[in-house]
């Protein structure tokens, strides 16, 4: 099978962007892959644009971004699976072009939050879970990551001070990337006495709701190889399910969904959990990264809490994990934050991540979750 | 009548609407498949296995182990006036599991993941609209029923 390769990557600053629209958003990120991939705008064949439609007063994003970008005629279309949708966005774009469709694919996450109300908010939290059986309790995201925080304590005896040195970490990295909505670490102890949230969850376990958008140019091998960049390729893309109510799982220590896609991505790639330097994993709760070294096979099941006690994850671990800070200190724009993954990771690849690079890192990894594992997709990076 | 179910409801309509009658007289109903006797909890009118459209519904006695626990202290639109509230998840005794608040008769402190439980039907007597729901309290905790009609 030929490949596909990333030639161009843009990302704009993440927070509450109250300056911007979302198009505006977009066009930041789209400026800056465009003059990294070094192309004419007119070889963009197709766009695919991630956002989650409930944000956004203007209907049918897709359109007004394409219009804002100046890409008609060429199609364009919305990927759309919550926090996921960045990566299915990725997903298509690899599809379309490995289909011969098209050869060079622009795939823009974008996603303005902080426009809906307090109330808004509130009442789309309420909504998150099934809705017949689950949400009809109060259920809320934090609540059902904290649930599975309080299996995976009580199994596995990880700690409160284990959870909350993933967000220490990822605020320590979020402090050296000038695109984070936060810029600043934080210590453990601030972190424990935060606000309750979700027991055993307080705000600081939580990532928050963010602006911001990010950029990707995908291209077919051969035009990925004329254009004379350090291309990165996608190499492995795995992508699965599991069921939207959390009652309907196995259990509640891990996301199956996760464990599916990394196989497949592994495998496509030709690579095992070893070979990975570099993950950016979805850290939408400080749960949600420990389960993710575990399913993602960095680690055995139940050893996340002394992974990250370890300081394994760290840059000079065994695996760099979110090192430009993950959801929790960039923020989290949910159709946005697939795109920023990746193009960490190939920053990471190319060599061009400054002060958080990680020393040779040659193969990188993203780990991206809609919802409570409903859809998971992790897709296996490497340089030439 | 779906509507019925829950604090506050999203879903007014459903195949398996009657799930909330019979828990406004006190029964639970899980369902079982009336082509190959698939039974789970909550019930569902089309089967996952041989996809029958038939179905029964199936009184369950609601006795489980809680499977994991969270106090939400930060609540969404409609349960601000019950914050802080206790969601279980049970494992049931016949299969299926559920969501629930943890009731009064299990206090914080005494809350053990693994410890045996009982799902009780319930309803919302303070308001004018009829609201159903359950709750997970100690072995042993009884209710009232309505006779079965027909
Ligand atoms: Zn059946």
């Amino acid at each position: 099978m030929s490949r596909v390769g990333v030639i161009g990557i843009g990302h704009g600053k993440f927070g509450r962007r109250s300056d911007a629209t979302v198009q505006e958003l977009a066009f930041e990120a789209f400026r800056l892959a465009v003059k990294d991939a070094g192309i004419a705008r007119e070889e963009i064949d197709a766009s695919v644009v991630a956002a989650v439609p409930e944000y956004h007063k203007q209907r049918s994003v897709a359109g007004v971004v394409q219009e804002y970008l100046n890409l008609n005629p060429a199609p364009t279309w919305l990927t759309e699976v919550a926090c996921a949708s960045g990566s299915a966005a990725i997903r298509t774009a690899w599809m379309a072009i490995q289909s011969g469709l098209h050869k060079v694919v622009a795939v823009i996450g974008c996603q303005k939050m902080t426009e809906l109300s307090t109330g808004e908010i509130l009442a789309l939290m309420g909504r998150v879970g099934e809705v017949q059986w689950e949400s009809v309790f109060g259920t809320t995201f934090p609540g059902y990551y904290a649930m599975f925080a309080t299996r995976h304590m009580h199994e596995f005896g990880t700690t409160r001070e284990q959870l909350l040195q993933v967000a220490v970490k990822n605020h320590f990295y979020g402090a050296k990337n000038k695109n984070a909505m936060f810029q600043k670490e934080i210590s453990l102890p601030t972190a424990l006495a935060s606000e309750a949230v979700a027991s055993p969850f307080c705000v600081y376990d939580c990532c928050a709701n963010a602006d911001g958008a990010a950029c990707l140019i995908l291209a077919d091998e051969g035009r990925a190889r004329a254009s004379g960049k350090k291309v990165v390729w996608l190499d492995g893309v795995g992508c699965a399910s599991a069921s939207m109510s959390v009652l309907r799982r196995p259990n509640l220590v891990g996301l199956p969904s996760a464990v599916e896609a990394a196989r497949q991505a592994y495998k496509a790639a030709g690579v095992t959990a070893r070979d990975i330097k570099v993950a950016e994993v979805h850290d939408c709760f400080t749960i949600a990264e420990i389960m993710a070294y575990e399913d993602l096979g960095f680690c055995k099941k139940g050893e996340g809490g002394r992974f990250i006690e370890e300081k394994r994850s760290y840059v000079g671990g065994s695996v760099a994990v979110n090192a430009d800070g993950g959801l929790k200190a960039k923020g989290h724009p949910i159709g946005a934050t697939g795109v920023s993954m990746a193009h960490e990771i190939v920053s990471q690849l190319r060599g061009d991540a400054g002060e958080r690079q990680v020393p040779g890192a040659d193969v990188g990894l993203t780990h991206n979750v809609g919802g409570i594992g409903q859809y998971t997709f992790v897709h296996v990076f490497k340089r030439d | 009548m779906f509507g019925w179910f829950g604090k506050i409801s999203f879903v007014p309509f459903s195949k398996v609407q009657d799930f909330a009658v019979h828990l406004k007289d006190g029964r639970l109903m899980g369902s079982v498949c009336k082509g190959c006797g698939y039974a789970t909890f909550p019930p569902r009118a089309d089967c996952p296995q041989c996809l029958a459209g038939e179905f029964d519904f199936r009184e369950i006695g609601g006795r489980g182990k809680l499977y994991t626990w969270t106090r939400i202290s930060a609540a969404p639109t409609g349960f601000e006036d019950v914050v802080p509230y206790t969601l279980g998840v049970v494992d049931l005794e016949e299969g299926g599991r559920l969501v629930a608040w943890i009731g009064d008769t299990i206090p914080e402190g005494e809350i053990r993941i693994g410890m045996g439980v009982q799902v009780v039907p319930r309803m919302m007597e303070e308001r004018e609209e009829i609201k159903v729901y359950y709750t997970i309290e100690k072995p042993g905790t009884t209710w009232g029923k309505a006779p079965p009609s027909g």
